[in-house]
């Protein structure tokens, strides 16, 4: 190519100065305000603001309601996560087989979910929920259960939330467990049902362990996604009853958007940056600590 | 055979049961976006109107604001779309095609930094949009989206597998880069392209954190901002609501079924790894 580089950064130039004012110096900026007490005030006039250094992070440690989103989150991810991780590799499994007709069919059902807004989603849900007139205690009382008030109490809110989640999120990742599934040779199947091997034997012994990379990007996919997750609890339980739906991400925004302590609310996105950033380094070290040994 | 028989409709009774499973909310959606007031709230259910009523959403348009939001929410994604899909070409091009002083370490912290939530940006971006007057303008949603790091890397990652011997003979031919990227690159690139504006039109449509932020005026609010402001005031017309979910997510749905080859690409590379 040429050696005019020059030219290189005339091209460069939008996206990094986009990035540069958008999202490093905010990452920075971000990082500064999580120790002051920025607040409503230091909006109007910055002079307001004091300088507290880990004031914020030690007001954290000794917050209860951020300890009860922070196990929130937790709870949804530890939950949420694998559930949707068995389903989509399930789906993508199923739809992989040679006896199935109506693919695309399968695939779109399956996928819609996934492009169609959470609001609106969310809206279908919250009726579906009803205890009163929700699809889903009518389905209960048809076999002599409930009525389950699903949204409204502590204990059944966030199974509500998981459910909720997985159906929206399962067809995204069902389609990279297909395209995982493509690159298994056929001749494979064909070895190990020559020595015998059922279905299950088989996914078990050939797809599960050759999908193992696919499963690593799959998992670190779903934990980063659902650490951050918000708009659920937001629009369908403002993340009650009880706080039991208070996500950290629901917390961060209640605390910088809606009381307007941004420096608390920064040091909020650091401790949940923190937390994503060990939880993917994590699963990247026992991913191929599990590849070294085989 | 018959073993066969047996397992395969054994596969096809699931996969109908889990295409239930997900379609009946959006039938659901669809069926009682058409009922009047309170028909959707019956005990036992009624899963059809017994009349079919637009009174829903000749409510949303003529006395609420859903015109409008649907009007914001199309500028949005449009300029969204447009703007990125240049500014990210551009920047892929440069790293797919020419070798200059700080490229590998730029292109590192990029792909490193696609780690960092969103959310911590937040509130600084506030702050600066609220400093430039931008709070409840389009530009507070276009001017940061112009440029993504998923977008570049999608773009670098096609454009490399175009030919060096491509762009040497035009290069020959005393074109300038200029052209080269106008004229042969971005036809060339037309798949990825298609792709990107794909992701970035419907995740522009669908976002709902940053525009609750940016746009707190009635007259600017997206579509599902609109929506679930809707719902703190309307949450019990279930067949408003209804049919507000129903115009927010046609467009995408329409969108999609033309295009998803090229979204299940775009899934694909994405999740290609280092």
């Amino acid at each position: 190519m040429k050696k005019t580089y020059q030219i290189a950064y005339i091209f460069l130039a939008p996206a990094l100065l986009t990035l540069t004012v958008f999202f490093f110096l905010p990452v920075l900026a971000a990082l500064g305000m999580s120790f002051t007490d920025f607040d409503i005030y230091s909006i109007g006039n910055l002079a307001r603001t004091r300088f507290v250094f880990l004031q914020n992070y030690q007001h954290l440690l000794h917050d209860p309601l951020f300890w009860k989103s922070l196990l929130n989150t937790a709870y949804f991810v530890l939950v949420a996560g694998p559930l949707t991780i068995f389903v989509s590799l399930f789906t993508a499994m199923a739809l992989q087989s040679s006896l199935l007709r109506f693919k695309s069919f399968f695939r779109l059902a399956f996928f819609l979910p996934v492009i169609t807004n959470l609001v609106a989603i969310a809206v279908v849900w919250r009726y579906l929920y009803h205890p009163r007139f929700g699809l889903l205690n009518y389905i209960l009382a048809l076999f002599h259960c409930g009525p389950i008030d699903w949204l409204g109490n502590p204990h059944w809110a966030m199974p509500a939330l998981i459910l909720l989640a997985t159906w929206k999120n399962f067809g995204y990742f069902m389609m990279i467990y297909i395209a995982g599934l493509q690159t298994i040779p056929g001749e494979l199947y064909e070895a190990s049902s020559l020595d015998g091997a059922n279905w299950w034997r088989q996914q078990w012994h050939v797809t599960v362990p050759l999908l193992a990379p696919t499963t690593l990007l799959v998992t670190i996919m779903t934990v980063v996604g659902y650490l951050q997750f918000f708009a659920e609890p937001y629009i369908m339980t403002q993340g009650g009853p009880l706080n039991a739906t208070l996500s950290v991400v629901l917390y961060l925004y209640d605390q910088g958007f809606r009381w307007w302590k941004m420096g608390y609310s920064a040091s909020i996105a650091f401790v949940l940056f923190s937390v994503v950033f060990l939880a993917a380094v994590l699963q990247l070290y026992l991913g191929k600590r599990r590849e070294a040994w085989g | 055979m018959i073993r066969n028989t047996a397992k395969s409709l054994l596969l096809h009774l699931c996969l109908f049961v889990a295409a239930a499973f997900t379609l009946i909310p959006f039938l659901w959606m669809l069926s009682a976006s058409f009922m009047k007031n309170g028909e959707a709230t019956l005990f036992p259910p009624h899963f059809v109107p017994t009349h079919i009523s637009f009174q829903q959403y000749a409510i949303l348009f003529h006395e609420l604001n859903m015109g409008r939001y649907f009007l914001n929410s199309t500028i949005l994604a449009l300029g969204v779309t447009g703007g990125s899909l240049l500014v990210n070409a551009m920047a892929g091009f440069a790293f797919a095609k020419f070798t200059f002083p700080g490229k590998r370490p730029v292109f590192t912290l990029l792909l490193t930094s696609m780690i960092i939530p969103g959310q911590i940006t937040m509130l600084p971006v506030f702050l600066l949009l609220n400093k430039l007057g931008l709070l409840n303008t389009y530009w507070g949603i276009i001017l940061p989206g112009l440029a993504s790091i998923f977008g570049i890397f999608l773009i670098r990652q096609y454009v490399s597998t175009i030919p060096d011997s491509l762009l040497e003979a035009a290069y020959m031919d005393g074109g300038s880069s200029f052209l080269i990227f106008w004229k042969i690159i971005m036809p060339l690139a037309k798949p990825v392209l298609i792709t990107l504006a794909l992701f970035t039109f419907m995740g522009t449509w669908n976002d709902f954190l940053w525009p609750l932020i940016v746009m707190t005026k009635d007259s600017m609010y997206t579509l599902p901002v609109g929506l679930a402001g809707l719902l703190g005031e309307h949450a019990q017309d279930t067949e408003l609501m209804m049919a507000g979910s129903v115009i927010t997510i046609i467009p995408i749905i329409l969108i999609f079924l033309f295009l998803q080859k090229y979204y299940v690409q775009g899934i694909l590379v994405g999740s290609i790894k280092e």
